[in-house]
């Protein structure tokens, strides 16, 4: 970053931006207004947010995915940005320990910082995989771990600034399968 | 094999307008006054580049696919083009030596006229040549899977392979079936036998995620610089047994490769990038689109002819030089400072009778084999049919191991992993342990009996269906599907994971999610026991004395395949 301080409103021009070129990416942006993309209306995040669940095991994972969303962030209405980047492979060699890193594009000055970071795999049995906090002698909001992945799923990440704004990433998609036949 | 004057102008024709072979002239056996590998000069520096050799030191029979099909956004694109479609493509005439390298057409009549490709003393002959030529201008690039495919490579542990590349002069080098032979091995062989340096920028140590290879170099041509950067094979523990690598990762590493460009770019000024890649054909074009200042991708894996002309995504040009030492690709760069001005590409098929042997070459290959001749001339049968692998389902190969595996070992059905490297055996030949063993040879050869419900065999197709056909090219790994004995199923590219395979059939009969079937196959993922499969295919061979494939366990394509030009014989599937 070469300037410290983002203006509010140079950044929500930011990252609207960022937002519909995420959505118009992926393609599946839903609902009328296209500026109002969310974890609600986002590819990826669970299917069921926005979404009317097909069967009772989509439902059940919309309401866990709901669940533990309420009980971390306090919301399910988190808008996407792509200042948060997730770095993981597209298939994972191992489900039972997938390297993954997240960085967050953001000042890090004493009165502007990412506070909080959650990291969650929703088809997990505990659906938060991890909750980072920074300060700004942290300099970085950064962590790299590995965590366990019971079969394909996206990785999630949402971040939280010191005023309590909260912000989403694209998700990451990691597929899990069986081995062999390559090559 | 001979070729008439009339063959020869032909010939000169069809390579001045395809810019296949270079202007100039094939005289039969190399010895006229004219020859197609005589290149006119052109700029300051020479790339060469060859890949996936799969360790076939002498010439082979190599017959393109009849069947590779594009879904997505590769529908009917280069490289997923076969058969007429890829010679319309690419300009080049049916029944032309180009044809007999870029198509499957008319194989078997074509080869007899023609004769065998590759071979590392005809190889060598050329790039001797070359080198004679071009100095210290060329830099020569092997872009890996040269050390396994052969019975000489497996039993030397590519001892045999890393001297003929010494010998060949490689400069750089990238890996994946290498890493079969393990960590160590690797390690011993990269650092104490491999002349060339070994490349990778996408290869961390777990868990520290420390880089294990140095990821590029900067080599100097008279003042310019050259940044080759390696990309080593991304789904090596996925695709390969990951006990073999326990503590290495991979993956394509996109964002890594972007800082190791501009590390180059920036920090090393180099004035041209090229990335010698083990990510296959679909992999390179994606990367490219999401890596910046990236000139060159020299690509393998996936064993395709993207030549004769490169492919272009933004300002990269990409191609895929083929395999089993058929294809020489040959870039004339004229680079300036910090950007490349011009280039000219040559795509050079390597047909051994045009070309003459390298003695030294010849005489290392000789010594090499000589321990071994006997058990790799043990003759087995004889086929009264064409023996092909390379092809996205069954080639008549492959049939023949399920249908030796399904009796060796007594099971209804059998599996056979989709590999891309296993060479042909043309009608009346002799078929030898050497020839076993070039659809066979690897680490971890054991042959297997599991008992599979109905639904764990869906499963399995469907897994291995998505990570070919997958419409995202991050997720496809190259390879073929996997090779079926006396399983049938409709299938459907164009679907999503769960979705492709239905109506299976197993011995003709609907297939039950949950009834338990006695299933044979080898290379598997996990370490096991059994006998290898060589062994058994060996027993088979040598009882039955003569091998006739009628019947190949295909599926049945649905009719949105129809129009998709990566089928060269829709009858076959039955659309």
């Amino acid at each position: 970053m070469t300037s410290d301080v983002i203006k509010r409103r140079e950044f929500l021009r930011g990252s609207v931006t960022a937002v519909l070129a995420a959505a118009a990416g992926v393609g599946l942006l839903r609902g009328p207004r296209a500026n109002a993309a969310t974890i609600r209306n986002v590819a990826g995040w669970p299917e069921a947010f926005g979404v009317k669940a097909v069967n009772r095991v989509q439902a059940a994972y919309a309401q866990a995915a709901d669940k533990v969303l309420m009980e971390s962030v306090g919301t399910t209405h988190v808008p996407v940005s792509s200042r948060i980047k997730i770095s993981a492979p597209t298939i994972a060699e191992n489900g039972g320990s997938v390297p993954v890193t997240v960085s967050v594009d953001w000042p890090m000055t004493a009165d502007n910082y990412i506070e909080a970071v959650y990291m969650y795999v929703f088809h997990n049995p505990a659906p938060l995989v991890s909750e980072y906090h920074f300060t700004p002698a942290n300099g970085e909001a950064y962590f790299s771990e590995r965590i366990k992945m019971a079969k394909t799923d996206n990785v999630h990440v949402i971040a939280k600034t010191n005023k309590g704004v909260l912000m989403a990433a694209v998700p990451r998609k990691v597929k899990v399968t069986i081995g062999g036949c390559g090559g | 094999m001979h070729l008439s004057r009339r063959d020869f102008l032909q010939l000169m024709g069809a390579a001045g307008a395809a810019g296949f072979l270079t202007p100039g002239a094939i005289k039969a056996a190399w010895g006229g006054e004219r020859d197609p590998y005589d290149i006119p000069p052109y700029g300051n520096v020479s790339l060469l580049h060859m890949t996936d050799s799969h360790a076939q030191l002498l010439p082979v029979w190599w017959r393109e696919p009849g069947t590779n099909i594009g879904v997505g956004k590769a529908w009917n694109q280069t490289p997923h083009l076969v058969g007429n479609w890829k010679l319309r493509y690419y300009g080049v005439k049916a029944g032309t030596p180009e044809g007999y390298a870029l198509s499957c057409l008319d194989y078997d009549t074509l080869a007899h006229r023609y004769g065998k490709i590759g071979g590392y003393a005809h190889i060598a002959s050329i790039v001797k040549r070359f080198r004679n030529d071009l100095g210290d201008r060329m830099i020569f690039l092997d872009g890996g899977d040269s050390w396994q495919g052969s019975a000489t490579s497996l039993w030397t542990k590519a001892a045999d392979m890393v001297g003929a590349q010494n010998l060949l002069g490689v400069e750089y080098f990238v890996g994946h079936w290498e890493f079969t032979y393990g960590q160590d091995r690797v390690n011993y062989l990269i650092k104490h036998r491999l002349k060339a340096q070994f490349l990778a920028q996408n290869v961390f140590t777990i868990p520290w995620q420390e880089p294990v290879f140095t990821p590029y170099a900067i080599h100097e041509v008279r003042g310019y610089k050259v940044a080759i950067i390696g990309q080593a094979f991304p789904f090596t523990p996925i695709a390969n047994p990951a006990y073999l690598i326990p503590d290495w990762g991979f993956a394509i590493h996109t964002g890594h490769m972007q800082k190791m460009v501009n590390e180059c770019r920036e920090h090393h000024k180099a004035d041209v990038v090229v990335v010698l890649s083990h990510n296959g054909a679909d992999v390179d074009k994606k990367m490219a689109g999401l890596v910046k200042g990236i000139d060159i991708i020299l690509g393998g894996h996936t064993h395709e002819i993207m030549g004769p002309r490169p492919f272009r995504v933004n300002d990269t040009l990409i191609v895929n030089t083929s395999t089993n030492g058929k294809v020489l690709a040959r870039f004339d760069l004229d680079v300036g400072k910090g950007r490349l001005n011009g280039w000219r590409y040559h795509f050079l098929p390597v047909i051994a009778s045009f070309v003459p042997a390298d003695p030294d070459m010849a005489a290392y290959i000789r010594e090499a084999r000589a321990p071994y001749l006997a058990r790799l001339g043990e003759p087995l049968a004889t086929t009264e049919s064409l023996l092909y692998r390379r092809d996205n389902f069954n080639g008549t190969f492959d049939q023949v191991i399920c249908n030796a595996l399904r009796e060796e070992l007594d099971c209804e059905a059998a599996f056979s992993p989709g590999f891309r490297w296993g060479y042909c055996k043309l009608p009346g030949e002799t078929i030898t342990m050497e020839d076993l063993m070039a659809q066979t040879a690897i680490t971890y050869p054991e042959a297997t009996i599991t008992e599979y419900t109905g639904g764990e065999i869906k499963n399995i197709l469907e897994q291995v269906a998505d990570n070919i056909f997958n419409k995202d090219p991050y997720y496809i790994q190259g390879g073929d599907m996997i090779r079926v004995g006396h399983i049938d199923y409709t299938f459907n590219p164009n679907e999503t994971i769960g979705r492709r395979c239905s109506d299976i059939r197993i011995n003709g009969k609907q297939m039950s999610r949950t009834k338990k079937y006695k299933i044979a196959g080898w290379a598997a993922m996990t370490r096991v026991e059994g006998k290898a499969v060589w062994d058994l295919v060996a027993n088979y061979l040598r009882r039955e004395k003569t091998v006739r494939v009628d019947r190949v366990d295909l599926p049945r394509l649905t009719r949105n395949m129809r129009g998709n030009h990566g089928i060269a014989f829709p009858g076959k599937y039955k659309i």
